[in-house]
């Protein structure tokens, strides 16, 4: 069988090809073996900050040559489900660990999850660029997204796709081990589920390519991820009446817009040595050019040397 | 009446017991790797079932559910939901559409292959149609998602590219070489004198395929052709890429779907371990594990009965 030789390392998916396999990762514990020369930092979790966590590793590698980091992605979900099983140092989230999962980690390892917020994004509403939409509000995408919402349609809110034959909306979700699709729900959908039969992406960039590729689509995805000129973001408004708001870096610092979050990087215990440097040092003026570099909001001037 | 021999000892000559010995283990140890298949299949199983079993006496949890509701919700915050009805109809139009389209082409290539193509052409055409089968299945999501679902989305004016039709290509374009290849050992493996008998009858090369080697070699095919149903079945990453992962009862082959397979590999990472949501998984997992059982057997069974009449 071919199809179980492959596995993308970094992708979790590729290694989960047929049950044997999954029995196999599932039953696996233990940590990750580093070599005794090199400091090895695993980091996994939130598709929405596999870019930053990336560009991080790469930059950092050239200031202290010794640490080895391995990045993957896979949903805020995993990295906290890996977390809470010790198999890796770092878990990046873009939601919050919630009071379970830090029990299951005390559990399973001793030590009380540490939290650090690196950063900030505006989940931006993104739809098609041809689409005349440009603004929308939050009582408007319950209804689209939700189990029970009445909106399936572009008619139904107004909207006329140019030149499609086709007037029903393409829900573009994500998996349920997102982060972002965990806050989705909470912040939008007051914690209701989401209409079944939307296309439920595995990251971030699926969603955004997706709804460049799809005229009556509407998505959800980090703001890291918008692509000018193939999708546009639209401007969110908390209620109707409300003054619609553009998701910008000093919109979702001043809390402006009304669906921004922090996006955070979770340790095993008080963080030390290389981890705490290297933490530390995402914290830094030089860690956060880098999260900016990537679309995302950095954090205020102040917080940064704490 | 045995005589007895001068030296009081057996005619037969004697191997020394080392020998001996090393029969005896080399003989249980030939004996073990032949039934190690079955110990493997019992044990995975086994695991399988010991992961999934405490969900199916938990009060969220409810085997109708399960089987008969479309309703796939694992980790709503207020009512938690375990239909699988929506992923297994996927499941069943990806395969059975793959499955279509693929047997027409497979048997087609097969017959040429063994019958009408010169000596060269043939050894070319085999080696080409085995390389298909090496195409790692990340490789043909990969197609699927960024270059069939595009052509698809533009022939049909489908909203979403990723659809079953689009999965249904890919795993035809996967499942073509399993089938091509053991049909046409299955056409080979039909006698000279066969042919030689319809050719002696006065039959054109057309009567010969279709009245007397497809008839011969039907088991074979058969067999074929359920293999590749259930390559088509158990098929993960190029689904879960090509048929845009949605969860709802299809209405045309237009639609997006999620398979059984691809819903084990996107959720299992996050489900905390032993979770209930990880139960059901699990439980998802001996729901396929029954579905390519069935369709082994019935292999075996169809087989059997046409090699019996």
């Amino acid at each position: 069988m071919t199809s179980n030789s492959i596995s993308n390392r970094g992708i979790f998916l590729g290694a989960v090809n047929c049950l044997i396999a999954s029995i196999l990762l599932a039953g696996c514990g233990g940590k990750g073996g580093g070599t005794a020369k090199k400091t090895s930092i695993q980091v996994k979790g939130s598709d929405t900050m596999v870019n930053v966590a990336q560009a991080w590793a790469e930059e950092y590698k050239k200031i202290s040559p010794d640490a080895a980091i391995e990045v993957s992605g896979g949903g805020s979900g995993v990295g906290i489900a890996a977390l809470t099983k010790g198999t890796i140092d770092i878990a990046t989230s873009s939601r919050n660990m919630k009071p379970e999962e830090i029990e299951t980690a005390k559990k399973n390892t001793g030590k009380e999850p540490k939290e650090f917020i690196v950063g900030y994004d505006a989940l931006g509403i993104y739809v098609h660029k041809d689409n005349p939409l440009t603004e929308i509000t939050n009582e408007q995408l319950a209804q689209i997204f939700m189990e029970g919402g009445k909106v399936t349609k572009w008619s139904d809110i107004g909207v006329t796709i140019p030149g499609g034959a086709n007037d029903e909306i393409v829900r573009v979700s994500r998996q349920s081990s997102s982060g972002t699709y965990e806050f989705f729900r909470e912040h939008i959908l007051n914690k209701k589920d989401f209409k079944l039969g939307s296309r439920d992406m595995n990251g971030s960039k699926e969603v955004v390519d997706l709804v460049a590729s799809t005229p009556t689509a509407i998505g959800y995805s980090g703001m890291g991820y918008n692509e000018p000129g193939k999708v546009k973001m639209l401007k969110v408004a908390s209620k109707p009446g409300q003054p619609a708001v553009e998701p910008s870096v000093a919109n979702t610092l001043d809390k402006s817009y009304p669906i921004a979050r922090s996006l955070q990087v979770y340790t095993l215990g008080e963080p030390s040595g290389e981890l705490k440097k290297y933490i530390d040092w995402s914290l830094s003026d030089a860690g956060q050019k880098i999260l900016e570099a990537c679309g995302y909001v950095p954090l205020p001037a102040a917080a940064h040397t704490k | 009446m045995d005589l007895p021999s001068p030296t009081g000892k057996s005619l037969r000559p004697v191997r020394p017991v080392w020998a001996v010995c090393g029969e005896k283990l080399l003989e249980l140890l030939i004996r073990f790797c032949g039934v190690s298949a079955i110990i493997f299949v019992l044990a995975i199983f086994f695991f399988v079932f010991k992961e999934a079993a405490p969900v199916l006496w938990s009060k969220n949890f409810n085997l109708t559910q399960f089987l008969f509701s479309p309703e796939w919700y694992p980790t709503s915050v207020s009512n938690v939901r375990y239909g699988v009805l929506a992923l297994i109809v996927g499941t069943v139009c990806v395969s059975g559409l793959a499955v279509l389209l693929a047997v027409p082409f497979s048997l087609g290539a097969a017959v040429f292959v063994s019958e009408f193509c010169g000596p060269k052409l043939k050894e070319t055409l085999k080696i080409v149609i085995e390389l298909l089968a090496a195409v790692p299945s990340v490789v043909w999501g990969f197609i699927g998602l960024t270059v069939t679902s595009r052509i698809v989305q533009q022939m049909t004016g489908a909203p979403v590219g990723v659809n079953i039709l689009n999965g249904g290509i890919i795993l035809a374009l996967m499942v073509v070489p399993i089938i091509t290849s053991i049909s046409e050992d299955a056409l080979k493996a039909v006698p000279d004198t066969f042919r030689e008998a319809a050719v002696a009858l006065g039959a054109t090369r057309w009567q010969i395929v279709y009245r007397v080697l497809l008839p011969a070699a039907k088991n074979g095919l058969l067999a074929a052709v359920l293999l590749g149903v259930g390559r088509a079945v158990g098929e993960t990453m190029a689904v879960l890429m090509a048929t845009g992962h949605a969860v709802h009862l299809p209405l045309s082959v237009l639609d997006s779907v999620r398979t059984l397979t691809a819903n084990i590999a996107a959720e299992l990472g996050e489900a905390p371990a032993q979770s209930e949501h990880y139960r059901v998984l699990f439980l998802t997992g001996i729901l396929l594990f029954f579905i390519t059982f069935i369709i082994n057997v019935t292999a075996d069974f169809v087989v059997r009965g046409i090699r019996k009449k």
